[in-house]
């Protein structure tokens, strides 16, 4: 019976609306009254019973709901004989409910989506060699399993045989294709778009990547913020004071009219609600962009931040660095160009990867009496030539002259914020190259997004030499820049900012060797997501190395933020107005208070969904604030 | 200890989460404070005394509400 009621709750509201135009017509046009009051009270009944049953189920579990509040007022309509009231706030009551839940769910609509991505079946290998589809629940660790061109991958896990091409937009937000062969990790719900795959199961079901974002997610909507959980708080006591509050009334007055009305005004529908909606849109609209904002308490941090921090590599720069300037000192070259480069190929120096880059193909020659000097570089003997490859100090300690010339490029190519290597042939400097880290496309464009959309200080600390670092940062135009910093140095950076000078501050990293960092700071932005620990730690993830994520975030969470509060103004506006209304006005009554509610809860809500089109505008008008 | 994971049907009103989370920690042997009733996502999640009440229990208590369980995940 119960289940009956609830589940008709659309039909319920569509018949009680129909009485209710049949009793206003009988009476008005028909002038019959016995008529038009027996369809009001019909249309008061049924449109009471599934908000009465809802109000004792709430009471039953100690909870004073909005529908006791609406229960109470229907039935003292009804005393006085107030059918018309009765009815008209019972369907308005279940109407509001009706568009609330339509319009709730496109709010949630784009989180929706995102679980929707998540796979459902996989094809598992049985010992008879067949393959059988299973649901994807049902997956264990160490299967293998096969993915068909268009499928999607079920498990994160490690690819057997086969090869193909995976768009992993849905982890990375990057929608180019990946190739992937033998070896290569894949992620739960990531598509192959051509290729078949066999791949053995690693992780599956909430512990896969996709699974954590989708928690993460799921939990970043409810979770609550200081002001949240004081309206929680608040509504728990301030729905049975309403209820208190209609007796009293009651009871000194004597006026049943007045008091019922003083409970459909009480309901607090807006401002219970405002605020979740806003939430619920924002981080849709971030879930969308690659961005994931771990509560509303972390888009209130974020939306007051005053400095942003960043660790240098990967971030700012590519990361990857390469040969910025060759300068020969003889006209030899060529063969030591050969020498060095069969040399490098030994070393797995990160240097030695940009310099192999640069020179490209060489004839080989055979290397002999390798040894590495530690914070030197290599020395060794090709075709009988001592040869020495490394930095300055190595070739002091080789005892290589340097000439005027050469102590001049040193020093300039140094103040341009290159990496050294020198290279000498039986004790005689030939070549000197400059290496260095490029600045990543499109970084100076959205750091200075960054700075209309108000944040104060842009910082970076790295663990490169000052030098280098002074370059990049003069280039970009930061606030400050310190160079030759560990890890540990960075949290003690990052804890003065925040303590002495008081300020809201936000580490940019990729969470690879900076998790103390992402934690001290008010707000931890993980880069290029994907490492467990950066999502664990970090309060945002950026899916995307892709610079422009980051402004986007803070354009979207000062926006939300700003959401929330109008949300909260409309609704306690709205309590205030209609209490007004009640004291100082002869039209206010019971439907036109339930009105204004489910109207007031419309409107935030409408509101909160604007969140979901949010776009960084390209140069917004006047800064956020 | 278990820990349950409830997928129910869309949740509209913030009080619906009020009404679940008194209902499911009334139940004896639910964790008082592991309770979360995740509003936007309509799921519950708790750790529950398998010795002392089944997954059925408390999807019951749940139903008897008036709110449909669409599927429920214990580990």
């Amino acid at each position: 019976m119960q289940r009956f009621i609830l589940g008709r709750k659309n039909h319920i509201t569509l018949i009680s609306a129909i009485l209710i135009v049949a009793g206003f017509v009988s009476d008005l046009l028909f002038k019959n009254e016995p008529i038009a009051a027996a369809a009001l009270i019909i249309a008061s009944i049924i449109g009471a019973a599934p908000i009465a049953l809802q109000a004792y189920q709430a009471l039953r579990v100690k909870v004073v709901s909005i529908d006791v509040l609406v229960t109470m007022a229907v039935i003292g309509a009804f005393i006085i004989k107030n059918f018309e009231e009765s009815a008209i706030v019972t369907f308005l009551f279940l109407f509001g409910a009706f568009l609330e839940q339509r319009t709730l769910n496109k709010t949630r609509s784009a989180i929706r989506e995102l679980t929707e991505m998540a796979p459902e079946s996989a094809l598992r290998l049985l010992p008879s060699g067949e393959f059988e589809e299973i649901d994807v629940e049902d997956v264990e660790v160490g299967d293998i399993l096969l993915v068909k061109t268009g499928g999607k991958i079920p498990v994160d896990g490690t690819v057997l045989s086969g090869e193909g091409s995976i768009n992993e937009a849905t982890i990375t937000g990057e929608s180019l294709p990946v190739s992937k062969e033998k070896g290569s990790t894949v992620f739960a719900g990531t598509i192959l778009d051509n290729g078949t795959l066999q791949i053995t199961a690693d992780r599956v079901g909430e512990d896969t990547t996709f699974g954590r974002i989708i928690e993460l997610v799921e939990e970043a909507q409810d979770s609550k913020s200081r002001a949240e959980r004081f309206i929680d708080r608040f509504s728990r006591y301030y729905t049975p004071a309403v209820l208190l509050i209609g007796l009293v009334v009651w009871l000194i007055t004597r006026d049943l009219e007045l008091a019922i009305t003083i409970l459909v005004l009480g309901c607090p529908g807006a401002l219970v609600i405002g605020v979740p909606v806003s939430n619920v849109a924002g981080i849709g609209n971030g879930a969308r962009n690659g961005i994931l904002l771990k509560g509303s308490e972390v888009i209130g941090d974020f939306s007051r931040l005053d400095t942003i921090v960043f660790d240098k590599t990967g971030t700012l720069t590519a990361g990857t660095p390469s040969v910025s300037e060759k300068v020969y000192y003889s006209d030899d070259t060529d063969v030591v160009l050969g020498y060095l480069a069969a040399i490098e190929r030994e070393s797995d120096h990160p240097l030695a990867k940009a310099v192999l880059e640069e020179i490209g193909d060489q004839p080989l020659f055979q290397v002999e009496n390798t040894e590495v000097v530690k914070g030197g570089g290599i020395t060794a003997t090709v075709e009988g030539h001592r040869v020495a490859v490394g930095n300055v100090a190595l070739m002091e300690g080789e005892g290589v002259p340097l000439s005027d010339r050469a102590k001049e490029d040193i020093s300039r190519l140094e103040t341009e914020g290159n990496s050294l290597v020198l290279v000498s042939l039986d004790g005689e400097l030939k070549i000197l190259l400059g290496i260095r880290d490029r600045i990543r496309p499109g970084v100076k464009e959205n750091l200075s997004r960054l700075r209309r959309l108000g944040v104060r200080n842009l910082v970076m600390l790295s663990g490169d030499n000052q030098g280098t670092v002074d370059l990049v940062s003069r280039e970009l135009g930061l606030t400050e820049a310190h160079g030759n910093m560990l890890p540990e140095d960075k949290a003690e950076y990052i804890k003065r900012l925040i303590h002495e000078k008081k300020q809201i501050v936000a580490f940019v990293g990729d969470g690879v060797n900076d998790s103390p960092s992402l934690a001290l700071a008010q707000i931890g932005i993980a880069m290029g997501g994907g490492t467990d620990v950066a999502i664990e730690t970090s309060d945002v993830v950026l899916m995307n190395s892709d610079f422009s994520r980051l402004p986007h975030a803070l354009g979207l969470a000062k926006t939300t933020a700003r959401n929330m509060r109008q949300n909260i103004f409309i609704a306690i506006g709205v309590v205030l107005f209609l209490l007004a209304g009640v004291f100082f006005s002869e039209w206010m009554n019971m439907s036109v208070g339930m009105l204004v509610h489910e109207a007031s809860i419309l409107v935030v809500i409408l509101n909160g969904m604007r969140l979901l089109r949010y776009k960084l505008r390209r140069k917004p008008a006047s800064p956020a604030q | 200890m278990k820990k349950a994971t409830i997928q129910l049907e869309t949740l509209t009103c913030p009080s619906c989460s009020q009404k679940i989370e008194g209902a499911t920690k009334a139940l004896d042997g639910v964790e008082k404070e592991s309770v979360k009733v995740l509003f936007n996502s309509s799921k519950v999640k708790l750790d529950f005394d398998e010795a002392k009440l089944t997954i059925e229990d408390i999807e019951k208590a749940i139903t008897d509400l008036g709110y449909e369980v669409k599927k429920s995940k214990v580990k």
